[in-house]
């Protein structure tokens, strides 16, 4: 498979990089806990923390923003807190960029790279690409974008979803959207074909373009197989000071949460402010990949030593 | 009383839902790639064995059901209550027929059992493994047949019905398994 992916890159004349997995800086994202080292010796004799990356974006850009042109890279990548069935603390990322592309060309390619890997086997039925709001509508009979906690609370107990109590009066919308998705509507995605999800709400952008209008869209998507999430993709934010402002919320989300604060990436940013070429970028788990390959109904079964047994 | 946390969560671990003890079946970790992280739960309820799911928001808490199983010797059944003793401490407990449920029917005297106890209060009761109980009554055995084909029901001095090979005969002590309640040999 990894054979396969590099032959499909190669034909495409996308370079392979590398960039490192250890920073001195680490996504502020609320929902993604890097794993923090230490490391003391020359250049830094007080010693330095360091933080191992949870996705390779960071670096990647900087290389784009360089003008590398269209790249991919296939590392190991790192989330503290994350274990189960579908995760594992460390696991594999198949990461690209394509300059001059938009969402939907990069959708196609990954439609063309899944089929070229998996075959007829599990994709021979055309591929579906289903709106964020079309997902919820189809699924769970509401308008994600203007339903409120109230809405978000009866779809959920109709469809015998037992929330957690602190929720039942949430006012955060999105933490229901994520309710509803990863327990009603996920499950229903990719039933035996790709589909797409795409057109988030703006508060889940994280790196992607926003699209203003009622209500402002962001231009991300994601990629289902079989009820699985596989790949999440954007059309990448350029715009630094944008940006900064949206790490910054993050901060403050994480320290509301109690979670550690951690440095931004000034590299990240810097090169955003030297220009980042229009360029579309997804991440698709490769462990996962191979579940679906293999027929597997966890990542234990093709992992060789999950986290607990490393 | 301690608490246990979703990251805590695994078969067994007992703890405490809708007033109830329960003890976790399944924890499941849900996250979507950019959002917040879910378990997905499922508990028994101990007093009704029912199993329900919980969703829970990664790092939520539960509190922790004072739940020990013990084994006991059971000692007499007075027609409302079972007797158990620990033969550790020699305490005695009762258990209702709640508790006890369709486990009654291979409860032998001096039988060692796993009891359940919840706040000091039998939950559950376990029979052994197996157990060697005398026939009470089945009909006539057939001389010489051993292949042990149809067989015939039997019932035990504990109340117990299960079926034994044609050549079983009235005030034999056979041999049982209590999880599937069939015949294992003479004994």
């Amino acid at each position: 498979m990894l054979i396969g992916i590099r032959a499909f890159f190669a034909e495409r004349g996308v370079l392979e990089v590398e960039t490192p997995c250890l920073s001195s800086a680490a996504t502020p994202d609320p929902a993604l806990l890097s794993f923090a080292t230490h490391y003391t010796g020359p250049l830094f004799p007080q010693g330095q923390t360091l933080y191992l990356h949870t996705s390779p974006e960071f670096p990647m850009k900087r290389l784009l923003a360089a003008g590398c042109g269209s790249i991919y890279q296939i590392c190991k990548v790192f989330r503290n807190g994350e274990a189960g069935r579908m995760h594992n603390p460390e696991f594999t990322l198949l990461e690209w960029y394509r300059t001059g592309f938009d969402a939907d060309q990069l959708m196609a390619e990954v439609e063309a790279l899944m089929r070229q890997l998996l075959g007829d086997y599990l994709t021979s039925a055309a591929s579906e690409k289903l709106s964020y709001r079309e997902a919820f509508q189809q699924h769970a009979q509401l308008d994600p974008h203007t339903a409120t906690a109230e809405d978000f609370a009866q779809a959920a107990r109709a469809h015998g979803i037992h929330a957690p109590h602190a929720l039942d009066a949430h006012h955060d919308v999105g933490i229901w959207r994520d309710l509803l998705l990863t327990h009603l509507i996920e499950p229903r995605l990719g039933q035996g074909r790709l589909t797409f999800l795409y057109e988030f709400p703006a508060s889940q952008a994280s790196l992607a373009r926003v699209r203003p209008g009622n209500p402002p869209l962001a231009e991300r998507f994601e990629l289902y197989l079989n009820g699985t999430e596989l790949a999440n993709g954007f059309h990448e934010l350029a715009d630094a000071s944008e940006q900064r402002t949206r790490f910054e919320r993050q901060l403050h989300a994480r320290i509301a949460e109690h979670q550690p604060a951690v440095p931004l990436d000034e590299h990240l940013l810097a090169a955003l402010t030297s220009g980042l070429p229009d360029c579309s970028g997804v991440a698709l788990g490769f462990d996962r990949l191979v579940l679906l390959a293999a027929g597997a109904r966890s990542l234990r079964e093709v992992i060789a030593f999950p986290i607990d047994c490393a | 009383m301690a608490t246990y946390s979703t990251n805590d969560f695994k078969a067994g671990l007992k703890v405490m839902i809708d007033n109830s003890p329960g003890a976790v079946v399944e924890n499941e970790f849900v996250k979507p790639g950019k959002g917040q992280a879910f378990n997905r739960v499922k508990i028994r309820n101990l007093k009704t064995g029912r199993i329900i799911e919980r969703t829970f928001k990664s790092g939520d808490t539960l509190e922790a059901a004072d739940v020990v199983d013990v084994e006991m010797q059971f000692l007499y059944n007075d027609g409302e209550f079972f007797h158990f003793m620990n033969p550790v401490t020699y305490e005695q407990f009762g258990a209702d027929k709640t508790a006890v449920g369709d486990t009654a029917k291979w409860l032998k005297e001096q039988d060692v059992c796993i009891i359940t106890l919840w706040n000091g209060i039998p939950l559950s009761v376990e029979p052994p493994h197996t157990v060697v109980l005398k026939i009470v009554e089945t009909d006539p055995g057939l001389k010489g047949d051993t292949s042990g084909g149809g067989g015939k029901p039997a019932t035990l001095e504990t109340g117990a019905v299960v079926r034994v090979p044609l050549f079983i005969q009235n005030g034999e002590m056979i041999k049982c398994n209590t999880r599937t309640g069939e015949y294992i040999s003479r004994a």
